[in-house]
C-alpha cells in the first residue's frame, strides 16, 4: 500500500524509502519573503526525508498565526488539522489517538503558545503527547500586524505599541517546570543545528519542545531586539554541536571532536544525539542544572541554543493507555460493540 | 381514618446534605420499585458538599404517573435546619414523621404527626460500631416508614443487597437498623394517616436506572473509542460511568485497549480532543453542562465548518452563569441550535427518558459519523442524575454506520481522484479520509479557514457561497436520519401539545388530567431532535392552538418553532417555565389552562391531512418503540383511572 507518486525522470535522488524531496514538500509559502518560519519549514522537509521518515507516519497540527499557517508549506502528502488559536495541543493529543503509530509534528507561535494556548501547551507536555512542538518564537503578532507577544523582551518599542515593560515568558523553563522530557532551543538563522535538533525531536517518545527564536522581518527585526536577526546572531551562544546519529547507523564521531568533550545522550529508538561541549559542562539530563543555565543565559542576556532538557525513556500519553497494535481508527464493528449477552446482563444488574 | 389511600402520594424527607441519607431514600424507592409500585426519586440537593438542606421525594402512583408532585403528603424531617418549612409545606391530612430530637413547636393540628427517637434506638444496636452509628441512623426512619405505610421488609433487604452489591456486613448492619424502627413502630405508633402501599405488579420489565449511566452505556454500545472530559455537576457522572463500564465491556484476552479517555484540563481541551479523536477516525464525545458548553462554543463552529463528527453530551443545568448549579433545566436548547459564530445550524437530540439516553447514545455516534457535524444530546439533571424506572436497555437494532470514509483501497478504485469536500452524492454530505491512510493522495489539510472542495484555502466568494450552501443542504438531509418525534393521539383531541425531554412524564400526566377534570383533549407530540423533521410540521399544521412546554424562561422550543414555521406562529402558545425544580404535572396543567383559548372550531383541516398524519403517527410509533415504557404504563392504568376518577377527583 505504501505506494509514492509516480517519478518524472530517472535521475531525481529518493531516500532509502523511495521518495524525493518533493514527495515533502508543500504549497508555496505566502508568509512575508525572508521570514524566519520558511526556513524552519526546510529544515522540517529536509530533516523528514534525510531521516526517511515517510509522509503518511506524521500528521501536522497548528494552531492560528504565522506561525500555524506553516504546515501548509510543507508534507503536503501528511494529514493536518489547522485548528484554533492555542488550542493546537488539545486537538493533537485526540488526534494522535486515531493511529498511535503516527507521531505529530506541530506548529504554534510565541502567541499562540504562550499567551492564549499557554494552559493547552503546559498541559500537553506534561502528558507528554508524543509529538514534535515547535514555536516559532518571534515576540510579536505578525497576522494582526504587529503588537506585543508574552515572549516579548522588556524595553522593546514597536512602532503603533510603544514600549513593552512586561517581562516575558521563557517557554523553554516554562516546558521543564511542567515536566517536559525533551526541551531546545534553536535560531531560524543557525539552520545545521535547527535540523539536527529536529532530528533529535523526531526520534523522542513524548512530547519534544523546540522553542526557534525565529524572528519577524516585518514587525519586530530591531537591532537590538532579542527576537532579531542581528541579535539572535552576535548574541547565539550554542550549548553544544549537535550531531545527530540515527538508530541502527554506527555512530561515527568527526575526527575533530576529542574524548572527553563529547556527551552522547540515547533516545527511544536508539539513535543518539552527540553533543559537543563549547565551554562548560552541560549535563542536559539534569533538570535542576537546565533552569539554572537558563537562569543565567537570562541574567548575561545570552540566547542559549541547543539541547536544553531530556529524559528518554518516559512513556509517551499513547504508551500510557497500552492500546491493541492495530490502529484504533481501524478497528471493527466486532472488535467495539460489546455483545449482546452483556447487555442483558447489564439489565439485570439495574435492579 | 375513615379512606385509605393506596399508592398514590408522595414521601419527602428533608435532610442534611452528606449526612448519608441518600442510601436510605435509593431504599426506600428501590423498594417500592420492588414491591410493583410506579415510582421516581427525585433528589433536590444544594451546590454544597455538606451542611445545607436537602430534600428527597419519592412519588408512588398506580396509575404509572411518576412526574414530581406538587403537594407533600408524606414528610420525613430530619433536619433542624428545614423543620419549620417541612411542617408548613405538608398537605393538610398528612402524615409528618421528625427526629425527636428536634426540639421545635408543632402548632398544626391537620396532620398526623409521629415523634420518631431515631438517636435512641441506635443507641440500643449494641452491636453498632460508634463511628457508624450516624451513618446507619438514617436507616432507622427506613424502618418505621415501612411499618407505617406498610412496605415489605424483605424488598427492602433486596434493595439493600443490590445496594451494598452483596457484602454482607454493611446489608446486615443496615437492616437490623431498618428491622429495629419497624419493630419500635410497631410498638409504639399508632396508625392515624391514610397512607399504605400495597404489592402490584406494575413494574414487572423494567428497570431502574439514571440517565447518565444509561448515556454511558449507549455510547459503549455505540463503540465509543475516545472520550475526553471536564468534572462538571450535573454531567460528572456520565464520564466516570464510561470508566466503570468500559474496560468490563471491552476486555480483551491480552488486556490492550481499544479506547481511550482523557480527562481534560478544562472543557476547551475536552472538546478539542474530542475533535482530534473524531478527524482522527475514532467515535469520540465529551460530556458536559451549561458553563462547560459555552467554553466549547469556538470548538462546536469548528467542528460544524470543518465537519469533524463528534457527540457533545449536555446534560443541562440552570443557568444563566453559574446559575443553579444542582437544578435542572432546559436552557441551553436555543444556544445549542446555533452555537458557534457566522451562520451555524446544529443537530441536536432530545432523550425523553432514561432508555431513550441509552438508545441516542449509540444513535449519536452513527449520526455524527453519517453526518459528519457535531451532535449534541440534550438531557437534563433530573434526567441524567436521578433514578428513574424504564424499559430495559435495547441492543442496537442496527450496524454501526460509520459514514463516508475513504481506505486505501476506496481510493485505488478512484484512482485517487477525490475531494474532501466534494458533494458527490448530492445530499451535502462529502467523503472523508482519516490519518494512517496510507494512500499518497489521501492526506488532507483539515482547516477552520475558507477551503475548497479538496480543502484548500480559499477565499473566492463562489467556493465561500457553495461551501456554506452544501453545508445547509447537509443539515436538510439530516432530517432524513435523526429521530422521528413521538405522537400520541386522543379521539375527539381539540388541541395540540408539543414538549421534549424530561417533561415527558409531567406532560402525560398533565394530559390525563386535563382530560378527565377539564374536558380538555390534547394529542401530543414529542420532538425528540433538530432539525426538525416533517412530523412536526404535520403537527402543527393539524392542531388549531398548540401548547409548546419549555421548562426555561423564555420559551426556547416555541423560538425556535416560530422561527421554523412563520406562518404557523400565531398557532404556536408558549408555556413556559423553569424554577430549577423537576416538572410537575401541575405547571404543565395550570400553564396550560392559564393560556387556555377554547378553539373557534371553523377551520378544521381536510380529511387528508388527517390520514397523513394519522399515517405518521403510526408509523413513528413503530418505528421508535423506545418511548412505549412510560406511555404502555400509562395507557394500560387509564383506563383504571378513567373508572376511578370520581373518588381521586374527591380527595383532590
Amino acid at each position: 500500500m505504501t505506494e509514492t507518486l509516480p517519478m518524472t525522470g530517472a535521475n531525481i535522488q529518493v531516500n532509502a524509502v523511495g521518495l524525493s524531496k518533493n514527495d515533502y514538500r508543500g504549497a508555496p509559502s505566502t508568509l512575508c519573503q525572508g521570514c524566519g518560519h520558511n526556513s524552519i519549514s526546510n529544515q522540517i522537509i529536509t530533516a523528514l526525508y534525510e531521516m526517511n521518515i515517510t509522509p503518511d507516519s506524521v500528521a501536522k497540527f497548528s494552531g492560528i498565526g504565522c506561525s500555524s499557517k506553516s504546515p501548509t508549506y510543507f508534507l503536503n502528502r501528511s494529514f493536518g488539522f489547522n485548528g484554533l488559536h492555542g488550542r493546537m495541543p488539545s486537538v493533537a493529543t485526540g488526534g494522535l489517538f486515531g493511529d498511535h503509530t503516527i507521531k505529530g509534528v506541530s506548529l504554534s507561535g510565541d502567541g499562540d503558545t504562550a499567551s492564549i494556548g499557554m494552559g493547552q501547551f503546559k498541559h500537553a507536555v506534561r502528558r507528554n503527547v508524543n509529538m514534535v512542538y515547535i514555536v516559532e518564537n518571534n515576540g510579536v503578532y505578525g497576522l494582526t500586524k504587529g503588537q506585543f507577544s508574552a515572549t516579548a523582551d522588556v524595553g522593546l518599542t514597536l512602532k503603533k505599541q510603544g514600549t513593552n515593560h512586561t517581562m516575558p515568558i521563557d517557554i523553554c523553563m516554562e516546558a521543564i517546570a511542567a515536566n517536559a522530557t525533551f526541551v531546545a532551543r534553536s535560531f531560524a538563522g543557525d539552520p545545521k543545528q535547527v535540523k539536527e535538533l529536529l532530528k533529535a525531536a523526531l526520534s523522542h517518545n513524548g512530547t519534544a519542545l523546540l522553542d526557534i527564536i525565529s524572528p519577524c522581518v516585518t514587525f519586530n527585526n530591531h537591532e537590538n531586539a532579542l527576537h532579531s536577526y542581528a541579535w539572535g546572531k552576535d548574541h547565539e551562544a550554542p550549548l553544544h554541536e549537535i550531531s545527530f546519529v540515527p538508530a541502527r547507523d554506527e555512530i561515527m564521531l568527526e575526527a575533530d571532536m576529542q574524548e572527553g568533550d563529547i556527551r552522547e545522550v540515547q533516545l527511544h529508538d536508539g539513535s543518539t544525539i552527540v553533543l559537543k561541549k563549547i565551554d562548560k559542562d552541560y549535563n542536559p539530563t539534569h533538570r535542576w542544572e537546565a533552569l539554572k543555565m537558563l537562569e543565567e543565559a537570562e541574567r548575561e542576556n545570552l540566547l542559549v541554543t541547543g539541547l536544553i532538557y531530556v529524559e528518554p525513556g518516559k512513556p509517551s500519553l499513547t504508551d500510557t493507555y497500552d492500546l491493541v497494535d492495530t490502529p484504533l481508527n481501524r478497528l471493527a464493528e466486532a472488535d467495539l460493540r460489546p455483545s449482546r449477552e452483556s447487555l442483558d446482563t447489564i439489565n439485570a444488574m439495574m435492579f | 381514618m375513615d379512606k385509605r389511600i393506596v399508592n398514590d402520594f408522595s414521601i419527602t424527607v428533608g435532610t442534611v446534605n452528606g449526612s448519608g441519607s441518600s442510601t436510605a431514600n435509593n431504599t426506600i424507592l428501590r423498594a417500592l420499585f420492588k414491591m410493583g409500585i410506579p415510582v421516581s426519586g427525585k433528589n433536590l440537593f444544594p451546590s454544597n458538599i455538606q451542611g445545607l438542606p436537602t430534600w428527597y421525594t419519592i412519588r408512588v402512583n398506580k396509575d404509572g404517573f411518576v412526574a414530581r408532585h406538587d403537594e407533600h403528603e408524606v414528610v420525613i424531617a430530619i433536619n433542624p435546619g428545614s423543620f419549620a418549612r417541612d411542617l408548613a409545606e405538608i398537605q393538610p391530612g398528612g402524615a409528618f414523621f421528625y427526629a425527636d430530637d428536634i426540639k421545635q413547636p408543632i402548632t398544626r393540628t391537620d396532620i398526623s404527626v409521629y415523634p420518631m427517637p431515631i438517636k435512641q434506638i441506635v443507641r440500643e444496636q449494641v452491636d453498632l460500631p460508634t463511628n457508624l452509628r450516624d451513618l446507619v441512623s438514617n436507616m432507622v426512619y427506613v424502618g418505621i416508614l415501612a411499618q407505617m405505610i406498610g412496605m415489605d421488609l424483605d424488598k427492602i433487604l433486596a434493595a439493600l443487597t443490590f445496594h451494598f452489591k452483596g457484602k454482607e456486613k454493611p446489608i446486615t448492619m443496615n437492616f437490623n437498623a431498618v428491622k429495629a424502627g419497624a419493630e419500635w413502630a410497631k410498638a409504639n405508633l399508632e396508625k392515624k394517616d391514610p397512607f399504605y402501599v400495597e404489592p402490584m405488579n406494575k413494574t414487572d420489565g423494567l428497570i431502574m436506572a439514571d440517565g447518565n449511566l444509561a448515556a454511558a452505556l449507549g455510547s459503549i454500545y455505540g463503540g465509543l473509542q475516545f472520550a475526553a472530559w471536564y468534572p462538571i455537576t450535573p454531567a460528572t457522572s456520565v464520564a466516570e460511568s464510561i470508566n466503570e463500564y468500559l474496560p468490563k465491556l471491552r476486555q480483551r484476552a491480552d488486556g490492550k485497549h481499544t479506547y481511550a479517555v482523557v480527562q481534560a484540563e478544562d472543557e476547551l481541551a475536552a472538546i478539542g480532543m474530542a475533535i482530534g479523536a473524531g478527524w482522527s477516525g475514532l467515535r469520540s464525545m465529551t460530556s458536559t453542562s451549561g458553563p462547560g458548553l459555552s467554553l466549547m462554543t469556538e470548538f462546536a463552529g469548528l467542528a460544524y465548518y470543518a465537519e469533524v463528527p463528534i457527540v457533545v453530551w449536555d446534560v443541562q443545568r440552570m443557568g444563566p452563569s453559574t446559575g443553579l448549579p444542582t437544578r435542572t433545566s432546559q436552557g441551553d436548547l436555543t444556544f445549542v441550535a446555533f452555537m458557534g459564530h457566522g451562520d451555524t445550524q446544529q443537530v441536536i437530540l432530545l432523550p425523553g427518558g432514561v432508555d431513550e439516553c441509552f438508545e441516542f447514545g449509540w444513535k449519536a455516534l452513527d449520526l455524527a459519523e453519517r453526518l459528519q457535524t457535531p451532535v449534541f444530546v440534550l438531557s437534563d439533571l433530573d434526567m441524567g442524575m436521578n433514578q428513574w424506572m424504564c424499559r430495559p436497555f435495547q441492543y442496537p437494532e442496527t450496524s454501526m454506520d460509520r459514514g463516508k470514509v475513504l481506505w486505501e483501497k476506496d481510493l485505488e478504485d478512484l484512482k485517487g481522484i477525490w475531494g474532501r469536500y466534494q458533494d458527490k452524492d448530492g445530499d451535502g454530505i462529502p467523503y472523508r479520509t482519516v490519518p494512517g491512510n496510507k494512500h499518497p493522495l489521501a492526506a488532507y489539510f483539515l482547516r477552520g479557514t475558507g477551503h475548497d472542495d479538496y480543502a484548500k484555502y480559499s477565499e473566492e466568494v463562489p467556493v465561500w457561497l457553495k461551501n456554506m450552501d452544501r453545508l445547509k443542504k447537509k443539515h436538510e438531509t439530516a432530517k432524513k436520519y435523526v429521530p422521528a418525534p413521538v405522537l400520541h393521539t386522543t379521539k375527539g383531541a381539540t388541541i395540540g401539545i408539543l414538549a421534549y425531554g424530561s417533561t415527558e412524564a409531567a406532560v402525560q400526566e398533565a394530559r390525563h388530567q386535563l382530560n378527565v377534570q377539564h374536558g380538555i383533549k390534547a394529542d401530543y407530540l414529542r420532538v425528540r431532535a433538530l432539525p426538525f423533521t416533517a412530523e412536526v410540521g404535520k403537527f402543527i399544521a393539524k392542531h388549531d392552538l398548540i401548547y409548546v412546554i419549555d421548562m426555561n424562561r423564555e420559551g426556547q422550543m416555541h423560538q425556535l418553532l416560530t422561527l421554523e414555521y412563520p406562518a404557523s406562529a400565531t398557532r404556536l402558545v408558549s408555556v413556559a417555565y423553569g424554577d430549577g425544580m423537576p416538572a410537575s404535572a401541575k405547571w404543565v396543567r395550570e400553564g396550560i389552562l392559564a393560556k387556555y383559548k377554547r378553539p373557534v372550531a371553523t377551520k378544521k383541516p381536510d380529511r387528508v391531512k388527517k390520514t397523513g398524519t394519522a399515517k405518521a403517527a403510526k408509523k413513528a410509533a413503530q418505528a421508535k418503540p423506545a418511548s412505549r415504557s412510560r406511555k404502555a404504563a400509562v395507557t394500560s392504568s387509564k383506563k383504571k383511572v378513567v373508572k376511578k376518577s370520581s373518588a381521586s377527583k374527591a380527595r383532590k
